[in-house]
This record gives structure tokens, sequence and C-alpha cells, in this order.
């Protein structure tokens, strides 16, 4: 357990964070989950799938499936275009097996030191905001950034759901 | 040098594991009464060289062993023996015990020698030069035995007990044991006598003594080097049991002996039913000598009360070990090995994933068992190797020359091309634009081939899987009373490697269930007016870009009322729900569910299937079952061909382009209208020539917008896949290239419909069509549509 601490204490100063804003809010993932960041590219849609997931690109041989967060969230959908930023990052599966995805964002906005004991827990809204996908809510300078549990964007139990609804 | 020695050694047990795969389907081929020179010279040739390899490594109990089956078998070579099933039982039982040995050896573990021991009463009770011997007086039999193991060979007792405070001292007896095990066969008993009751156990106390049997050439110095670490801990005896032998005079052996022989033959696992009397009295003491001479060591102060004790065996009676204590111990190995085989379940589960070395690996059983009582290092060690050899197996792979000779010629001329393009690309002139451009054709042709030649090394005639089925049928139709014909089909279809070893247990489970519960017992189907012997039928074929096997029995077939029952009383489904056999069959998958009357030692119905299931799936394939009742049972199962490369049509819906298996199209054509038509108001049909082919419109199954829309103005491809044929409607046809499947579940899921994906010249996605999962979509597009739009529904709500 003690060792435990020590990491987590090493940690605090070295955890860095990449925003990105959706709307008008800022989004930050943990820096080391992302791979890279691309511009909007054609996607091959899969049938049959919830309307947040854009379809499928291939990335360097690798098929890599693309989420709209905006849709994810509920959010209106916001028209694809030059601007469009496509975030690139690894996402531990349910068997722990790690996969990648990328993930559709308004724009990129800046990386930022974060210590773990900035994060607060998500103050719990009921059922007004599910926060199903947040880890907490961190604050750097005067702004409030939503920390994303990103594990949990393909995995979550909706999809399951409607998986399970396709199988039979 | 020791490199060199370790290689050959390898090259011994891999060429001897596979003569021993030889001699074991010689042996099923072999008929009863009538020995077949041929097939019985091979057999002999294999214990023949089995023996003289083990002599080379001083294996001398193997060769021992093999010596036996080899007299045997020379025996039945010329002509002292017709061909019994016994007989040939026994020979398959040698074939299983030289494994069992080799893979000990291989992995320098002790081997469990209780079986060897079995095995070898029973050979010798075939011997005719033996027979003589062991009718006329026990004593020859034992004056012999010491004869032929005393060559070098040595037997020690050691007794050690160990302070309570021995393993806080950081020693572990376990590895003491092991350092013994290397000098020779070695036999662990533990003395449970001082353990305290469960409230009173401190688990860091060591509350065991042990007696231990070494047999091999070994000083005592040797053994004393081996516990020097714990000199201080504990309590050691050290007895040199072979001189005590040899001082005895024959007669008191003979009695000890024979007093012995009531107690080791409970000893033995399974007690051979045709050895006689002495015969197993001699194979006991003969090569159990482990055991035996314990047995004469303690036996001798009671039974031989009235004859002379030799001094010498004053020690023993120090030992205090009570006369029953040995009886009940021998019992203990037994059932820890049972023990530890059950632990297998759990044990070689995260084998799988990652092999941990052995050694964790043992701990891991010990720890479970929760026993530093390790009565036999054997039962443990034999479960271990079990569990290591797939490892060993899987780091090499054989291929065949011609594969080889393949790749080496596609290399030459990928050479030549390569020198070709060098010289055009010297002093490059416009002039050689078409020399160059010849060139690069080549240079494809090459990568083509070359890739598909290293594809192929990887692809193994499914025979690796089927071949260990005629011995299993052979061993559990005998076990069960059941008459069973194998029959074996297409074993020539090829698979890829991992592929066909993930098959194998799915395969042996069925192969199993088939027997155990299919085929019926041969009164009753004499009775059901069907012919006495069942018929198995393992059957591979290529059908549609998938390998199908099929395992179909003329047994009994299901029992859909049971299932029925059983389904509704498990909770699984509504008394008033219709179903279909197709559901019905659904149940025998679900975990769990067994319709067996009584379960045998084989399994229940349905326990298992679950898992079978879940391994078909993670290959990509699919299993499902045709039932007739009283005519039998088939399990169809399809498995992709983990080819990653297969031909693939293009076609275009919509902005959409899929792909479809080439294998899998039957024909594509313009659809008349006249010749469709619609039932109930909703499915297609199409009257392809004297069929009703049922029509898919894939741009409604996945929501394609801009698709055609009209029948007319697209195309009907005809595909086939799992027996069915269905009519695809898709707008247009596109080129026909090799594609290479990429898989959609790496970083997202199996979407049915969707075998995988592949990168187009352009660079983007097209998405490979499943024939068959399209057409069980088909069969319920519907509902799913119609839930799957309440879903937005819901979602937009929010």
């Amino acid at each position: 357990m003690s060792t435990n601490t020590n990491t987590s204490v090493a940690q605090i100063a070295t955890n860095k964070y990449l925003t990105f804003v959706l709307a008008t809010e800022e989004y930050a993932i943990d820096i080391l989950r992302v791979q890279e960041i691309k511009g909007w590219s054609k996607v091959t849609v899969i049938p049959n799938t919830p309307n947040y997931i854009c379809g499928v690109i291939n990335l360097r041989g690798t098929i890599v499936p693309i989420i709209d967060l905006r849709l994810r969230f509920n959010l209106e959908r916001l028209d694809y275009g030059q601007m469009t930023v496509v975030v690139v990052v690894k996402v531990m599966g349910h068997s722990g097996r790690e996969r990648i995805m990328g993930i559709v964002v308004d724009a990129v906005s800046d990386v930022y030191d974060v210590a773990e004991s900035e994060i607060k827990p998500p103050p719990d809204f009921g059922s007004v905001i599910s926060i199903e996908f947040i880890k907490g809510l961190a604050t750097v300078g005067e702004k409030m950034v939503i920390v994303l549990e990103i594990d949990r964007l393909l995995n979550s139990d909706e999809l399951a759901m409607i998986e399970n609804i396709a199988k039979h | 040098m020791s490199i060199d020695m370790t290689e050959v050694r390898q090259l011994f047990f891999e060429e001897s594991f596979e003569s021993l795969d030889t001699m074991e389907s010689n042996l099923l081929d072999l008929q009863v009464g009538d020995a077949d020179k041929d097939l019985i010279n091979s057999i002999f040739r294999v214990v023949h060289s089995i023996k003289g390899g083990a002599g080379i490594f001083k294996f001398e109990s193997m060769v021992g062993f093999a010596h036996t089956a080899e007299t045997l078998l020379d025996e039945i070579r010329s002509g002292e023996h017709s061909v019994t099933q016994a007989m040939i039982d026994v020979l398959l039982q040698t074939v299983d015990v030289l494994r069992m040995m080799l893979t000990q050896l291989q992995a320098s573990e002790p081997y469990d020698e209780s079986s060897v021991n079995t095995c070898l009463i029973s050979l010798r009770g075939f011997l005719k030069t033996h027979e003589t011997d062991t009718t006329t007086a026990p004593s020859a039999v034992v004056s012999a035995a010491p004869v032929f193991e005393k060559k070098s060979t040595q037997y020690w007792k050691i007794i050690f007990k160990p302070d309570e405070s021995l393993l806080k001292t950081g020693n572990d007896p376990i590895n003491l044991f092991n350092e013994l095990a290397l000098l020779g066969t070695l036999t662990v008993e533990a003395e449970l006598d001082h353990l305290p009751t469960w409230q009173e156990l401190v688990v860091q106390n060591c509350y065991l003594n042990w007696v231990l049997m070494l047999e091999g050439n070994v000083q005592r110095q040797h053994i004393e080097e081996i516990f020097e670490w714990v000199e201080g801990d504990c309590e050691l005896t050290i007895i040199d049991l072979s001189a005590e032998l040899v001082s005895n005079d024959a007669p008191t052996v003979e009695i000890a002996a024979e007093s012995a022989l009531e107690s080791s033959s409970v000893e033995s696992v399974t007690p051979p039913t045709v050895a006689s009397e002495p015969i197993e009295a001699q194979g006991a003491i003969h090569s159990e000598l482990s055991a035996a001479v314990s047995e004469v060591v303690d036996c001798a102060p009671e039974t031989l009360e009235v004859s002379e004790v030799p001094d010498t065996f004053t020690p023993e009676e120090s030992l205090e070990i009570p006369r029953n204590f040995e009886v009940s111990e021998s019992v203990t190995p037994e059932e820890t090995t049972a023990f530890t085989s059950e632990m297998d379940i759990s044990v070689t589960k995260p084998v799988d994933k990652a092999p941990p070395t052995p050694k964790i690996d043992k701990a891991e059983v010990e720890d479970a068992l929760g026993l530093k009582n390790q009565a036999t290092l054997n039962g443990t060690s034999a479960h271990l190797s079990a569990t290591n050899t797939p490892s060993s197996e899987a780091s090499s792979i054989r291929v065949s020359i011609d594969k080889i000779d393949d790749l080496i010629n596609i290399v030459g001329e990928l050479v030549i091309t390569q020198s070709m393009l060098d010289q055009v690309s010297e002093n490059f002139d416009f002039v050689k634009l078409a020399q160059l451009r010849d060139g690069l054709t080549q240079l494809e042709r090459n990568t083509r081939e070359l890739q598909k030649s290293v594809m192929r090394i990887r692809m193994l005639p499914i025979s690796y899987s089927f071949n260990r089925f005629p011995r299993l049928v052979h061993d559990l139709s005998v076990s069960l009373g059941k008459k069973v014909e194998l029959k074996m089909s297409g074993e020539h279809t090829e698979l890829d490697k991992t592929v066909l070893e993930k098959m194998s247990d799915p395969l042996v489970h069925l192969v199993r269930n088939a027997l155990d519960h299919g085929i019926e017992k041969p009164a009753e189907r004499l009775a059901a007016g069907k012919p006495e012997k069942g018929l198995l039928h393992l059957h591979a074929f290529h059908q549609g870009g998938n390998i199908m096997i099929q395992i179909s029995d003329d047994g009994a077939g299901f029992d859909m009322k049971r299932i029925h029952e059983k389904a509704i009383s498990s909770g699984l489904l509504n008394p008033d729900d219709p179903v279909t056999d197709e559901q019905l069959y659904e149940f025998i998958f679900h975990p769990g569910f067994s319709t067996a009357s009584q379960i045998s030692d084989l399994s229940g119905r349905g326990v298992g299937m679950d898992v079978v299931r879940r391994n078909i799936r993670s290959l990509g394939g699919s299993i499902d079952i045709r039932s007739i009742p009283g005519k039998g049972t088939t399990f169809n199962i399809r498995l992709p061909l983990t080819l990653a490369i297969l031909d693939g049509q293009l076609v275009r819906v919509g902005e959409e382009i899929y792909i479809l298996s080439l294998l899998s199209i039957i024909e594509s054509l313009r659809v008349n209208s006249e010749q469709v038509n619609s039932l109930a108001g909703k499915a297609e049909v199409y009257k392809l020539r004297d069929d009703y082919i049922p029509v898919l419109r894939l741009y409604s199954l996945f929501n394609i917008p801009n698709a055609v829309t009209r029948l007319e103005e697209g195309l009907l491809v005809i595909i086939e896949g799992d027996g069915q044929r269905i009519g695809l409607f898709v707008d247009e046809l596109l080129s026909q290239q090799q594609i290479v499947i990429k898989s959609l579940e790496t970083n997202y899921k199996s979407v049915a419909g969707i075998s995988g994906a592949t990168i187009l010249g352009d660079g983007s996605v097209a998405l490979i069509l499943d024939v068959a999962g399209l057409i069980k979509l088909s069969q319920t597009s519907v509902p799913i549509m119609r839930r799957l739009a309440k879903e937005r529904e819901h979602e937009y709500q929010h």
C-alpha cells in the first residue's frame, strides 16, 4: 500500500492533461493516453451502430473507430469540416485489452499540469447529467476543466445493450 | 559441448514423441487375432529405437520398461502369441506410459511410477518367457528382480524430521526434494501425525515429517550434501536399503515379499486382472522397488517375528511409523493426483494466456492444496508437465519440404527480379520505361506468391487434430461399453495452426459427448433397428471461404421434449412460449444446462458446451446443431480460414463499398421484376429457375442512404452461407481483388453481418460482409430495426 501512495505522489508533479473544447466546455484527458491528433477524414460507416459511432478509419493499416463526442454527450451535432479535430486515444477495454479509437472534438485547447489532488470528484447531479464519463473536475487557474474517463466511452452499458439486441 | 547434448536430447524427445504417435495409430489398426507383420514390425521398431535412445541418455528405468515391451512385441513377431484385444490395450497403455515418461524426463521431473509399474505388471502378464519363471516359485522372482535393477542402483531411505521452525528459516522441503529427485527416482511420503487441529495450526510452522525413498546411482554424500543446509534444523536418518536387501537371506525376503504383496496390490492404481497373483508380486517387488522395499522393511518386524530378524532392521523400528499408516498413505497419492487433476481446471486457465514458469505453477498448486504435505511429488509434477507440453509444442512448427522449396524458388525469383530492376535503374532512360514496368509487374507477382507461400506455412492439415480421435474413440467406447466406428474424411483440409490448436479441445469435447450421450449401447441400438455398431463421422471441408467441421453420430439424437422441460424448470423459458427447435438447441449452449438424467464421469449434456461455443466464437466461427430424434445429431462448426487474405468482390450500395468473398458468390443477375414475389406483404422472394430465394435488400438492412431501391436498376447477387442461399440486392458490382482482412474487433467490436474490414487502394476502409451473418440478420432484421428505432427515439428525448 505504501508504495502505491509513493508512486501517486511522484505522479502528481508530472500529470499532464490535454484539453479540448466541446461546445463551450473544456474537457481534459490524460496526455499519456493521447496517441496523435489528426484532421477529419472520411469515415466508413458501420451499419446499425449508435449514432455517435461515426464509423471507422484507416490509421496506417489499423482499423480505428471514431466516436463523435458531441453526440455521445447528447450535444447538438456540428458539421464536420476542415477544422474538425480527431484525437486518437488509447482506451482500456473490459478485458484489460488496449484499444485505439478516435474522438471527434471541436478544437484542441491546451496542455495543463494538473495535480491529482486538484481533481475533485464530480458533484452528483442526479439524473440530470450523466456523470458516467466524468472522472472529476479540475481547476486550472480560474478555469474549470472536466477530466474525462475515456475508458467508458466505448464500453458503456448502452453500447452493450444495443449489441445484445443485434445478437438476438 | 553441453549445448550440443541438449540439442541431441531434444531431438530424441521429438523423434520419440513422433514415433509414439505412429505406434499408437498402428496399434489401433492392428486386428485382433491376426498379427499384421508390417504393423508389428513397425511397432517393434518404435519401442526398440526408444529403448536405444533412452540407453544413450542413461534413462535406465525407461530402458527397462521399453525392454519388457520389446520382449512382448518380439514374441508376437515370432508368432508365439496371437494378438488379443487385451494385448492391444496394454500396448496402448505402454504408449501412454512411455509418453508420460518422456514428457517428465524432458521437463527433468520425476514421473508417476505407479502407472509405469501397473503397466509393467500387465506387460509381464503376457510374457511367455517369464510365465514359466513365475509359476515355479516366488523366490526365483524375488532373486531375479534385484539382479535386473541391481547394476548400479542403490536404494536409500531417508527419514526427515524437520523442526517446527524449518519454514521460518526460509527453507522449503520441496526444494530439497526436488534436488533429491534429480539424483534418482524419488518417492515421498508425508507423515501427518503431528498435525494439530485447525484451530491450533500455525501456518508458519512445519508439522510434517517425511519418509523418502530414493532409487538410483546415488552416494550417501550426495544426499548429505542436499540436506546440508537444514542440518541443524532437523532430525535426519539416511539408511542404505540396498545393503540391507543383499544381506537378507532369500527366504526372509520371500516371506516379506508375500506380505508386501497384499498391501502392494492395494497400492496399484488399477490392479491388473489378467496377471495372476505371483506375477503381481513379481511386478510389485521387481519394479515398484522403492515402494515395495519399504513394505518389505516395514513388514519385516511384524511378520517375521519367528524368523530371524537381522539386526540391521532395528533402525527401522525406531521409525515408529504405524503399519496402517503405510497403507493409508498409499491411497493418498491417488487422491492427491485426483485432486491435482481437478486443480488443472483452475490452474491451466491462466496458463493459456501467459504460461508461467513451472515453478510458480507448482507453488500455486501447493498453495491451493493447502499442503506442505507432498504426498507425491510425482502426482503434482505429472500434472505440471501436462500443462507445460503445449507451450513447448507451440514454439516450433513442422513444415513439409515442398512448402519450403516453394519459398526458396520464389525468393530466388525475387532476387532475379531485384537485380533486373537494378540494371534498369542504372543510367535510367525513358526508353527503359517498358522494361521498368515489366520488372515491377514481376515484382508484384513475386510478392504475392511469397505472401501466399508464407501463409501456407502456417497452414496444417486438420489430420493433426483428427489423429488423436481413433485412440480417444477406442478408449471411450471400451469404457462406455459401446461399439463405435469412427469415420474421418477431409483430413487434408488445411487450417491455420492457431485455429487448429484452439479447436482441438472443443472437438474432443464434442466427440466425447457424441460417444457418451449420442450413440446408444449396442442392445438399445439393436432394439431400435439400427446396426449394433454406431457411426461417428468427422468431416472437414471448405465451404464458401470457411472451413466446416462436422461431427455427426447416428445415435439417439436430442430429446427435444426433455430440453424443453429442462429449459422451463430452470427458468429459461415460460411454459407457454412457443419455441422452435433452433431455440431449443440454443439452450444446449447455456452454461450449466444439462438434461442428462445422471451425470456420467465423462460429462453431463450441456456442461462445457458453453465453453465449446465460446472457443469457437473467439475464433470468429460459429457452431450449430442439427438433430433428428432416433437418427442422430450433427454439430456443424464453421471456422474462418484465418488466412488474412481472401479473393474479394467489391460491391457498391449507395456510396458505400462492401466486399463479398468470391467463394460465397454463386452468380449475380439482373432482376426481372416479374420473378419477384412478396410474402405476407413484406418478405420478398426471387424465383431463380426452380428455386425461390429470399431477397435481402442491403440498403434497408444497413440503413444506407441514396441507394438504388428499384430492383430492376440494381443487381441481385446470389450468395450462399451455412447451406442457405439468399439474393443480396446491391447497386452494382465493382472490381474483384485480393484483400487483406483486418479485424474490426481489435479496436471496436464484432458487428452483426460484418466479418471484418479491409483497406482499399485509396486508403479508405471497406467492410467485408459476413454472408452467414447476413442471412441470420435478415431473418431477425425486422425486430432489431424496430427496437433500434425505439432506442434512438429514447435517446433524442433526453
